[in-house]
């Protein structure tokens, strides 16, 4: 499943780019399972996505918890808890 | 009246609440937020997340509206680069009555810190480095949980 992932705050630094398509393998079934397999890609999505309770997400912007499952998710973003107001 | 603007621009809360004030209604709360000069802090740089970020922002006005008698409500958030002392962020609702307007304006700027997806990133002559998200903020918008 091609998705276009997005980073941002510290983790779109560390990972280098604010935004990637990829291929999720089809085992890769929940937001966690993403957060792990991406983390194999660079030492900077490592370093970004390695520490999962620092890790927020929203698919298709929404915000998703650890557990929710990808079906369906066309923008999956990981970002830092947020600092706003 | 409801609307949410993220914006580089400056805003002016004068004119903003006189928009609300527009409504007829009897009260009208606001909340301004400034860059604060902490530890040495000069300027502040606010990400966003396009698109999201205004659904949250008009998500977060719809449930204060089920939870108060609102005639109108307005947010305004500002992006990228802001010296000390800038305006950030505005909250303004309007009620008949001053219970709901303010507890509205609290809410939406308690829940706001917690659920829209900003990030700041603060300059010290010129070290920048990110915002750490504060458990007072979360325990702030907690209370608010029906």
């Amino acid at each position: 499943m091609r998705v276009d992932i997005l980073y941002f705050a510290w983790m779109r630094e560390a990972v280098g780019t604010a935004q990637e398509v990829v291929d999720i393998p089809a085992e890769v079934a929940t937001v966690a399972d993403l957060a792990v397999w991406l983390s194999t890609l660079s030492e900077g999505h490592k370093a970004a996505l390695g520490d999962s309770e620092k890790l927020r997400c929203a698919v298709n912007q929404q915000m998703a918890g650890p557990d929710a499952r990808l079906e369906g998710a066309r923008e999956i973003a990981f970002f830092p808890p947020v600092t706003g107001g | 009246m409801t609307s949410v603007s993220v914006q580089t621009e400056p805003f002016d809360p004068g004119v903003e609440a006189e928009a609300l004030e527009q409504l007829g209604a009897g009260a009208i709360a606001t909340f301004t937020g400034l860059v604060r000069s902490d530890d040495g802090v000069d300027a502040m740089t606010l990400e966003h997340y396009p698109g999201m970020t205004e659904a949250a922002l008009e998500a977060l006005i719809t449930e204060a509206k089920t939870r108060w008698s609102l005639a109108g409500a307005r947010i305004v958030h500002r992006v990228g680069r802001l010296e000390v002392g800038a305006r950030i962020v505005f909250v303004g609702t309007a009620s008949a009555h001053r219970k709901d307007a303010l507890e509205a304006c609290a809410f939406l700027i308690d829940r706001l810190k917690t659920d829209a997806p900003f990030w700041k990133k603060e300059d010290r002559a010129g070290a920048e480095s990110w915002v750490a998200a504060r458990d007072k903020d979360e325990d702030a918008a907690a209370r608010w949980k029906a």
